[in-house]
């Protein structure tokens, strides 16, 4: 590898450059100064606490500890499903749906990568596992959001369809059926639009920072191209999952449309 | 035999009363007085305090989609899902029945095969209470099946009503009309304030329950 390394000093010439949006702020008066300020700290702090502990964590090659971090993102990524959503359907139990699926996606997709497509040695080097895992977290998550964005408000706009199938006598999950459908549908675009629009626009993040460090463009298209068909079948896994939660969540034990909990009442 | 015992609707007293098969019950009272409400606790689509029987059966021992194929709640602004009202109906419909529906809803068959949203509110009021009596459930609550038609087209769903209290089912009739009230209803529920006791064939108990 022949990439390199970065000095202080070169961190330090970079920062200048954020002194320019300060300024920026500054001239026209957009008040951005303290916003500013706070995203910087709060970047150069996180992504240098990410690095230190990573390094721990790569230098231990602990099974345990690699599990630990793990489990911390799933919990994070699981949290930041609920944050986005314009109107909390549920509460601890959407939370639940919505962690129990990124942690059942992100184990069984790292499992085959690590096993089946990578092959590292110990097939649980957190060098592999947790970059892979992040990757399929941070794109299921945002499926998940949208499913549970989409069938909440859809289940809002179509309150008298789904509530005619039911006094049809259709079950909660036949009623709710177009519903989830369209969840699904809406979770799945965005990876199916990067998985068409990458490359030609811009580099992914990955295989931009593998060619920073010096690997061969080839080698690093084709992990590139690895990590989207696992990216891909993580988010349909998650977005099928998330969807059959949400209608479970947006009815009840009677096969009853939560109306109240919709805020339809 | 509907039986409704201490049902708990909204803001209303508990509500008891029965209604046998082939009789027709009307529930009267302002807007908001709970008449959409009681309808749906009925079909259990809202959670209620209370007891509502079918021949002996409480809802609660028989599963919800089976309770609801009997006893069939039919919205004053139908809900549609699909392209067609012909999607609307299983796959296996018996078309003789199906036919007859129609016919005797005044509606024509070919109003099947045209999408949903170019039916008018009256035709589409009656596609689905074809679409709601195609199984035969024992008994219907009726939402305001009248309000939004005609005088010719309401005349004929009275009639499809009658005959349904003939083959036996139980009718629950939310109606704004008295004459339609005076043609069909056995029975009168009356929510609400009013104090006045009905006039005809019920009375109300002092706790807000109608008698006999």
């Amino acid at each position: 590898m022949n990439y390199v390394p970065l000095s202080w000093i070169d961190l330090a010439a970079a920062a200048v450059l954020i002194v320019f949006n300060g300024m920026l702020s500054w001239v026209l008066r957009l008040g951005l100064e303290r916003s500013i300020a706070l995203a910087t700290v709060r970047m150069v702090v996180q992504l240098g606490a990410v690095g230190f502990v990573l390094k721990f964590i790569f230098e231990q090659t602990s099974p345990l500890l690699t599990a630990a971090m793990a489990l911390v993102m799933v919990a994070v990524a699981g949290h930041e499903v609920l944050a986005r959503q314009e109107a909390r359907v549920g509460g601890w139990t959407a939370y639940g749906i919505g962690t129990g699926t990124l942690f059942f996606v992100g184990l069984v997709a790292t499992l085959y990568s690590m096993t089946v497509i990578i092959g590292p040695e110990p097939w649980y080097a957190p060098r592999y596992v947790l970059p892979i895992l992040g990757m399929v977290l941070g794109n299921t998550l945002t499926g998940i959001s949208l499913v549970f964005n989409t069938i909440t408000q859809a289940a809002r706009r179509d309150r008298a369809a789904i509530e005619a199938r039911l006094a049809l006598g259709e079950t909660r999950f036949g009623a709710t059926s177009s519903v989830v459908v369209h969840g699904v549908k809406t979770g799945l675009m965005p990876i199916l639009n990067a998985m068409a629009a990458t490359g030609i626009v811009m580099l992914p993040g990955m295989m931009t920072g593998q060619i920073l460090a010096g690997i061969d463009p080839v080698e690093a298209a084709k992990y590139q191209i690895m990590i989207m068909f696992v990216i891909a079948a993580s988010t349909a896994l998650g977005v099928i999952l998330a969807a059959i939660g949400g209608a479970w969540l947006i009815t009840d034990a009677r096969h009853r449309l939560r109306v109240a909990a919709l805020g339809l009442t | 035999m509907l039986r409704v015992e201490k049902l708990k609707v909204g803001m209303l007293p508990p509500l008891t009363f029965e209604v046998a098969a082939s009789e027709c019950l009307s529930i009267e009272g302002p807007s908001g007085s709970g008449k959409t409400l009681l309808l749906r606790a009925i079909a259990d689509l809202d959670d209620a305090e209370g007891y509502v029987f079918l021949d002996g059966a409480e809802r609660r021992e028989i599963s919800a989609p089976v309770w609801r194929r009997r006893v069939r709640y039919f919205a004053a602004e139908p809900g549609w899902w699909a392209a067609t009202a012909r999607d609307h109906f299983p796959a296996d419909v018996d078309a003789g029945r199906l036919d007859r529906l129609l016919d005797a809803s005044g509606l024509r068959a070919g109003l099947l095969d045209q999408p949903t949203g170019q039916l008018s509110t009256g035709e589409r009021l009656r596609m689905a209470l074809v679409r709601g009596l195609i199984d035969e459930p024992r008994v219907l609550l009726l939402d305001e099946p009248t309000a939004a038609l005609d005088a010719q087209s309401a005349a004929l769903v009275d009639e499809l009503i009658r005959f349904q209290l003939l083959a036996g089912r139980v009718v629950l009739l939310v109606s704004h009309d008295p004459a339609e009230i005076d043609r069909l209803a056995h029975q009168r529920l009356q929510l609400g304030a009013v104090k006045r006791p009905a006039a005809g064939f019920g009375r109300l108990l002092p706790d807000g329950s109608a008698a006999r």
